[in-house]
């Protein structure tokens, strides 16, 4: 952090990434639907947060761009999507039944991100970036929590969040480590996530209404013997 | 300029198909629109053969031989898998003329994507357009509505998805390694450029994360778990797409990096792919003889074969790398001719238990005929064209001193080879089962079978000269 030109700037974007943190680990964690997606819109406003921020120090105009790109499409245009293609009595499920229970999960996601700052370590330690030592680490750790939320919640939705978290521990990490990327970029990002968001909630109400359930952890019809 | 009517043909007719006209006018504008494309992609690839490289939209849209290469494969099983749905779809829709019209819009919007994968320069938008394949082809997956089918679907884009996302945060630290070095483009001539002066602390962890993402999507083990089920529950002109060339194509975006990280000091791609690839190729024959139902043997199979050219990158030499493009060609052929097989097969006995079909040969002989063919191509023996290619790289591993990966390779094969046609001679031949009411196929359906068996059985025969001459040049673009 000796490196930043902005200590102030550099304090704010470590709090801003341990509440990133945070929001990722009560995903994890939340049993109610709806708490999930409250979330999961948190911690885009994080992630958007982190960008001005390192807009700011680096004055990037790209990553103001992200960060408006960040609002519009994940806390406004994807509730939006999941509340019109989803039911409403998808949001009222509470999961009584998980793979793993909480503490144990907890657990797991502390030695998550534990290995995160392990996998982080070698790439920091080669190339000199400012702002890469807070938010490449907790964007990996972002990365690894979701995809342990993927694995361990049995809701359709609580999966298509975690999938969701995945890709914003993804844009943590790359805000710091190419703040110029090409407009073009992440134009196609900011496409790419609604898309997705629209696929998976329009299959979750095809599979709600045909199976009538949406723990898809359960469908294990196809299998081999 | 074909390039970019290469990708516009698509969209247009994907717009046509979605028109309220009725369930009879999307089929033959799919089928009309492929063609065209079918041509303009044999076209470019001539091209490309003669001049190294094609470029169009001011270097947006590039072509070189291995890109060809793959966008002949879409295109080619593209126009097959067309003419296929249009009985096949009719048949099998009971939904009406909304579902059908919506099939035939996504269906060229699906092959739109795998079309641009290898024609885009900019990586990032290659990217999207991987990502593209997987959600578009999602409600093709789950098209039939079943449990199964839906299931499948979700199981597809959820772990596709995620493989996807990994592979993302390893494209973007591949463009900070390009940053750091100094290097604007973000192309892949630009990454081999860049990729010596990279810090190779970026672009190992990049390789791993794109191996292991898209690998996802490649079906290689050990993040195959979705590919059997997405394969085998698509109506069977998607799962000829999936299986034939979705695989194909992202399987190219991983060879792509292989000259990237060959040029890099210090790094050695080849036991990574070496590794993954004969666990694939293994995993996958296990699979394979104690597979119950036989779309899901193919499906086994396509993990095998991905498994295969894997190896055949990783040995490394011009000949392994010939005898890689060699068997791209001929899995992506033969598979798709599997599936259209596999398809006949089902509407004719209405299963895809393999227990519970016996003696096909008297009661659908040309389902029987056709899956005996299409066994026997897949399964790599003599005349087809896997039968060629595998031989190359076997022979290709032996002379470069790889004696164990062959010996390995060569066990692989052997037995899934066996394991298929187990599986095929006992659906073929014996007494038939009591279901024995013979249904009227689309004509259709038997004319993609008739047309897919040309090139099935042509180019195991004979490579033609321009052909010989892009799969070269497919090889020398994989790096030494």
């Amino acid at each position: 952090m000796s490196s930043s030109p902005y200590p102030i700037v550099a304090a704010l974007d470590a709090l801003t990434g341990a509440l990133f943190l945070l929001t990722a680990l009560g995903v994890v964690a939340t049993r109610q639907v709806l708490a999930s997606l409250q979330l999961f819109i948190m911690q885009s406003l994080l992630l958007s947060l982190s960008a001005f921020l390192l807009g700011i120090a680096s004055s990037s105009v790209h990553l103001f761009a992200v960060a408006a790109i960040t609002i519009a499409t994940k806390t406004l245009l994807i509730p939006w999507l999941l509340r019109h293609t989803v039911s409403a009595e998808v949001y009222r499920t509470r999961e009584v039944e998980r793979v793993l229970n909480i503490p144990i999960s907890l657990l797991l996601s502390a030695v998550l991100v534990v290995l995160a700052y392990v996998v982080a370590a070698p790439i920091l330690s080669a190339v000199e970036v400012p702002f890469a030592r807070i938010n490449l680490p907790l964007g990996i750790a972002a990365i690894f929590l979701g995809a342990f939320t993927v694995a361990v919640r049995r809701e359709a939705v609580p999966q298509l969040l975690g999938l969701l978290a995945v890709e914003n521990g993804v844009f943590f990490a790359g805000i710091a480590i190419v703040p110029n990327l090409p407009v073009i970029a992440e134009l196609a990002a900011a496409v790419d996530v609604p898309v997705i968001t629209l696929v998976v909630g329009l299959l979750t109400r095809r599979i709600h209404t045909r199976l009538g359930t949406t723990s898809v952890g359960h469908l294990s019809a196809l299998r081999e013997h | 300029m074909e390039l970019a009517a290469i990708l516009i043909i698509p969209a247009v007719a994907s717009c046509l198909s979605l028109l309220p006209l009725g369930r009879r006018f999307g089929a033959p504008i799919t089928v009309a629109a492929s063609v065209v494309v079918l041509i303009l992609a044999a076209h470019a690839a001539v091209q490309v053969t003669r001049s190294g490289r094609l470029n169009a939209l001011d270097e947006w849209l590039t072509c070189d031989a291995l890109g060809a290469l793959v966008l002949l494969l879409v295109a080619l099983v593209g126009f097959t898998a067309a003419l296929f749905s249009w009985g096949y779809i009719a048949k099998r829709s009971q939904h009406g003329a909304r579902n059908i019209q919506r099939y035939y819009g996504l269906y060229n919007l699906f092959v739109l994507s795998m079309l641009a994968v290898p024609l885009l320069a900019n990586v990032a938008l290659m990217w999207i357009a991987v990502e593209l394949t997987t959600l578009l082809s999602a409600f093709l997956v789950g098209y039939e509505d079943t449990p199964e089918a839906l299931e499948a679907a979700w199981k597809y884009v959820v772990l596709t998805t995620l493989g996807a996302v990994l592979a993302l945060l390893g494209f973007l630290i591949l463009y900070w390694g390009s940053r750091v070095a100094g290097f604007e483009p973000f192309t892949w001539v630009g990454l081999v450029d860049a990729a010596p002066h990279m810090p190779p602390a970026l672009l190992w962890p990049a390789f791993l994360l794109i191996l292991v993402g898209f690998g996802t999507k490649v079906g290689l083990v050990p993040m195959h778990t979705w590919l059997p089920d997405a394969h085998s529950q698509a109506p069977a002109s998607i799962c000829a797409l999936l299986s034939g060339v979705e695989t194909t194509t992202v399987l190219y975006v991983i060879l792509r990096l292989f000259p990237v990280i060959g040029v890099a000091p210090g790094l050695d791609a080849r036991p990574w792919f070496i590794g993954f690839g004969l666990l694939s190729a293994g995993i996958a024959t296990l699979l394979l003889i104690y597979v119950r139902d036989f779309k899901r043997m193919f499906a086994f199979s396509t993990v095998e074969h991905m498994g295969i050219i894997l190896v055949a990158a990783g040995l490394g030499g011009a000949d392994a790398h010939l005898g890689a493009a060699y068997q791209m060609t001929g899995h992506a052929i033969a598979k798709s001719f599997c599936f259209f097989a596999a398809g006949f097969t089902v509407m004719a006995v209405g299963t895809q238990d393999i227990a519970s079909v016996r003696g096909l040969i008297r009661t659908s002989p040309i389902a029987a005929i056709a899956l005996m063919a299409g066994g026997f191509a897949i399964a790599g023996a003599p005349p087809f064209a896997i039968f060629v290619s595998e031989l190359v790289i076997l022979r290709a591993g032996l002379t470069s001193g790889h004696y164990a990966v062959i010996a390995a390779l060569a066990f692989f094969v052997v037995v899934a080879f066996c394991a298929v046609m187990f599986h095929v001679n006992r659906m073929v031949f014996g007494a038939p089962g009591p279901r024995t009411a013979a249904l009227a196929m689309p004509g259709s359906c038997k004319a993609t079978l008739v047309l897919a068996a040309i090139p099935l059985i042509a180019i195991g025969l004979y490579v033609p000269a321009p052909l010989q001459d892009l799969l070269r040049a497919a090889a020398a673009a994989m790096g030494g």
